[in-house]
């Protein structure tokens, strides 16, 4: 089994995938740094709202442009950095007026557009918007073509897919038959002004009111220029994903429902002919199944060697408490491992501390980048 | 015990209260209690458990003789299978005594919305099959969200809108996770700003109201003990308190370790960890991993502490292959 290192070797962007909660914004920075680490010039991005990355990485604050963390912050934890790693957080909607800006045949149609009400809302809290607008900035980065991989944090959606339907339901939002119905002299702008409404249409207008959809005729129009711009870009993106030297990891929980979900996150990655490199999980308890039959008399060596019942009666109890979650675990990975017919499955531990700087990162990446028989080895160790 | 803010409940409670100035508990104190008001939304960051609280909450209300429901919302389906029950969808299940379940799917809310504002079947299913209607339905942005929200709220009614609707005591909503959940919450007032008129526009008034609301509506934020969900939630309480309006009533502090050994015993373990290989080892090690946690998860909870302003609950981590509603059942119980 592969380490990071090979898995991601030749690559040019690598998209952290996965539900809420399993540690993907650490884990994409874990990545980041470990192949800057390893003399690559990285950058990671986030669209994550709470910060997190700028915490991991000991910057104050992130933005719309990628920062250069100080490599001697790297330096002061002992790791060597022999690249360099950067990093952004995602504005979507900065990124969706930049959009805009280069889209628009002029200042007039940009101007109407970033000044529409629509726009404003859409731009900034409809759901996709920011999965899409990660897209976007992943597409101009690489066409930039200034840093030898991106890492990719995907936003914390509920569903992991949604990021996938993003650009296409964001595309077919802004373009497509429906809005060149609204386009003919006899569309929407029109209609809403009361030319042959249809019953439909004004009794959509009873219930959200003129204004609303007086503001969406006009947003619809100020966008119709922009329709193919839109269209071509996200193809190229599209192309972007199934690119051979990009790839797609599954971050996950060792718990039964995200390893569930990364079940079904690989089966859909694979449908979709997107390339699939492999599944991280985090938190994984060890020791081991291995001790199992190991503890017959357990209870009473520990009373022995403690020389207290009470505090060897307390051992053993907790011992059975992460014996139980280990197993779990284990019984969990097997089958994400016999779903992925063999595919990368790489295990973190579940660290006694929780990894939130460079040095846990660096902790984490011992783990990434490790051949499988260093894993077991250290496992064996921590257990 | 701080003034009695802090009652542990069966006996029950880690961590020590922190010792609030007089002033300060008057202003934290939520009135009425939590699970008094009508309206809860439990909120959070992914992956935290929000969930369990949520369920949790509801057994605890419908032990207390409270008709409670538990919605969900973005058609997770997380508590009926908490329940091992079949998926509920968008209907009312009773899960116990007392305790109903909700899936709240925005489409079929639009439905019963459009019916309530028209009143006739046959015209709202008119106007579904029209073309025009459902794709400016599905452009309008926050639609779906207030429709929701819009089901929240006819839920909390005494007086249902929806024909034979059962009343409820309290409503609990198991909350998208944060990033979009102050969005969620702000639908209401978002929709008002850009609706400047028409039913739609009143009514979305009407939500941010009762959202607003801090006699019946609350919140609840779920939160982990580490690092950065610590920080997080600090984030959100602000956000919510200050941008959103809605009242913060409680912070759990969700999956705390229990402090089974102290430090001097783990520094005895350490040398039996060393001297020792195989099963003693590795037991000697789980009894480390668990002292480490459980000391630097409290550090957390005081960290947490210093940095809200509501009241912070902690529930136990369970050591538990899989949560069962017997989980919850034992969670509802050491709720405070």
């Amino acid at each position: 089994m592969p380490g990071l290192g090979e898995i991601l070797d030749g690559k040019g962007i690598c998209i952290c995938a996965g539900s809420g909660g399993v540690g993907k914004t650490t884990t994409s920075a874990a990545i980041a740094s470990g192949m800057a680490a390893r003399g690559l010039k990285v950058c990671v991005l986030t669209i994550d709202p709470a910060k997190r990355l700028a915490d991991s990485l000991g910057l104050k604050e992130l933005g719309n442009e990628a920062k250069q963390v100080d490599p001697k912050l790297f330096e002061a934890k002992g790791v060597e950095m022999k690249g360099e790693l950067w990093a952004m957080m995602l504005d979507a909607k900065a990124t969706f007026d930049e959009l805009i800006a280069r889209q628009a045949p002029d200042e007039e149609a940009r101007d109407r557009v970033l000044n529409n009400r629509i726009y404003q809302q859409i731009s900034s809290a409809l759901a996709g918007s920011q999965e899409y607008m990660a897209m976007e900035k992943l597409f101009e980065l690489h066409t930039e073509g200034r840093f030898d991989l991106l890492v990719l944090d995907t936003p914390p959606t509920r569903n992991a897919l949604d990021f996938l339907d993003a650009p296409k339901r964001l595309t077919q939002f802004i373009e497509g038959r429906s809005l060149r119905v609204f386009m003919k002299p006899t569309g929407l702008a029109a209609k809403v002004a009361g030319r042959g409404a249809s019953v439909a249409l004004s009794v959509f207008k009873r219930i959200v009111g003129f204004d609303l959809l007086a503001d969406l005729a006009e947003f619809f129009n100020a966008f119709s220029g922009m329709v193919d711009g839109f269209q071509a870009r996200a193809k190229r993106v599209n192309q972007l994903l199934a690119d051979r030297r990009t790839c797609f990891l599954v971050v996950c929980g060792p718990q039964g429902e995200p390893i569930d979900e990364a079940v079904y996150f690989h089966r859909k990655l694979v449908e979709a002919k997107l390339p699939f490199a492999g599944v991280i999980v985090n938190k994984v308890h060890y020791p081991a199944e291995d001790l199992r039959g190991d503890g017959g008399d357990l209870p009473a060596t520990l009373a022995e060697k403690l020389g207290d019942e009470d505090l060897a009666r307390r051992v053993e109890k907790n011992f059975g408490d992460y014996q139980a979650l280990a197993e779990r675990d284990a019984r969990n990975i097997e089958r994400l491992a016999k779903e992925l017919s063999s595919r990368a499955v790489i295990r973190v531990p579940h660290l006694d501390e929780d990894v939130h700087d460079l040095a846990g990162l660096a902790e984490i990446d011992r783990y990434l980048f490790a051949t499988s028989e260093e894993r077991v080895a250290m496992a064996a160790g921590r257990a | 015990m701080a003034c009695g803010l802090e009652i542990p409940l069966r006996g029950y409670s880690y961590g020590h209260p922190l010792f609030l100035p007089t002033l300060e508990i008057a202003r934290n104190h939520p009135i009425p209690d939590l699970l008094d008001k009508r309206l809860v939304f439990v909120t959070g960051k992914g992956g935290v458990g929000k969930t369990t609280v949520a369920v949790a909450l509801g057994l605890r209300a419908a032990a207390e003789g409270k008709r409670t429901i538990v919605c969900e919302v973005a058609s997770q389906e997380n508590a009926s299978r908490m329940f091992d029950h079949a998926e509920v969808g968008f209907h009312e299940v009773e899960m116990e005594k007392n305790l109903w379940s909700i899936s709240i799917d925005p489409d079929e809310s639009m439905r019963e919305y459009v019916l309530l504002q028209l009143k006739v079947r046959a015209m709202r299913d008119m106007l579904f099959r029209s073309r025009i209607f459902n794709y400016l339905a599905a452009a309008t942005p926050g639609l779906k969200e207030l429709v929701t929200i819009g089901k929240i709220w006819e839920l909390a009614q005494l007086d249902r809108k929806v024909k034979q609707g059962r009343k409820y005591d309290l409503v609990i909503v198991d909350a998208p996770a944060t990033g979009h959940g102050i969005g969620f919450l702000q639908t209401p007032r978002t929709f008002a700003a850009i609706a400047r008129v028409g039913p739609i526009h009143s009514q979305a008034q009407q939500l941010d109201r009762l959202i607003t609301d801090h006699e019946h509506t609350g919140t609840a934020i779920v939160a982990l003990p580490e690092e950065m969900p610590v920080n997080e939630s600090a984030a959100l309480e602000r956000d919510l308190r200050d941008e959103v309006g809605v009242a913060v009533d409680r912070i759990y502090l969700n999956g705390l370790y229990p402090e089974r050994f102290s430090k001097a015993e783990a520094g005895q373990l350490e040398k039996l960890a060393a001297e020792q290989d195989g099963a003693v080892r590795a037991a000697a090690r789980a009894a480390i991993s668990e002292q480490n946690r459980a000391r630097s998860q409290r550090a957390q909870l005081a960290r947490l502490r210093r940095r809200v302003e509501a009241p912070v609950k902690t529930l136990p981590f369970l050591f538990e292959p899989e949560l069962t509603p017997e989980s919850a059942r034992r969670l509802s119980r050491r709720l405070d």
